[in-house]
């Protein structure tokens, strides 16, 4: 089995069964990075009941596929996994895992937060919350773009 | 030329589509074009037109106004992405 992967899934993921398959499947492997993002229970000074996941089929796949090899093209990694659920979920459920394995600490630490913070700026996820006031849909963050931009290139493709 | 165009997340709600096949007429053979042809419509379509950090992509890669757009592609019109 491939040591890069990516899902798009409803269903929950166990980080401790990642981590053991990276680590497990290699003996170079030195470090494992890992970043779980949770639902959390209120956003923007409102309480979120709970939210949607909607996301372009087919084309998140390919956008966290390309994201894994850009980390590949910059750190030594051994293996890499990123699982992103979709549809209802609530708060203190697991959103997202970026997971990767390398030799050294460093690289490790610094892959994992480029494919997070390419994911946010990157990949076709569209969050909806469930507030008292209804449903709204989340804006995007300018410190998503800023926290992108310092990786260099990698342009956010705006139309304007 | 035949497309198929794909809304999402608010931009679909707004729209009240989420997705159409267009035959497109001559002239029309980039992002920005069709942006605008779309939004030629009248509202609910005027929106794309006045929408700030619209996003598109064709055959599911980012694209920018300039992309080309030709015969069968699948061309995508989305707000900011709010992932992870």
């Amino acid at each position: 089995m491939s040591m890069f992967s990516v899902s798009v899934q409803e269903a929950d993921f166990d980080l401790g069964a990642e981590v053991a398959a990276l680590t497990g499947a290699d003996r170079s492997c030195g470090a494992v990075a890992s970043f779980v993002g949770v639902v959390r229970d209120r956003n923007d000074g409102s309480h979120v009941a709970g939210m949607t996941l909607e996301h372009y089929p087919g084309m998140t796949e390919k956008a966290l596929a390309d994201i894994v090899e850009q980390a590949r093209g910059r750190w030594p990694l051994i293996g890499a996994r990123v699982i992103h659920r979709v549809g209802p979920l609530h708060p203190g459920d697991n959103i997202v895992l970026v997971a990767v394995s390398t030799a050294h600490r460093g690289e490790a630490f610094a892959a994992c937060e480029f494919i997070m913070d390419y994911l946010k700026t990157h990949a076709p996820f569209w969050k909806r919350e469930d507030t008292p006031e209804g449903g709204r849909w989340v804006d995007a963050r300018e410190s998503d773009d800023s926290a992108m931009a310092r990786w260099g290139d990698g342009e956010n493709s705006p139309m304007e | 030329m035949n497309i198929r165009i794909l809304y999402f997340a608010a931009l679909r709600e707004a729209l009240g589509c989420g997705e159409e096949s267009l035959t497109l007429p001559a002239g029309v053979g980039s992002v920005g074009a069709l942006r605008e042809h779309l939004a030629a419509r009248g509202e609910p379509w005027q929106r794309l037109a006045n929408m700030k950090n619209l996003r598109a992509a064709v055959n599911q890669t980012m694209a920018t106004p300039e992309t080309a757009v030709a015969e069968g592609d699948e061309i995508a019109f989305f707000p900011p992405v709010t992932g992870g």
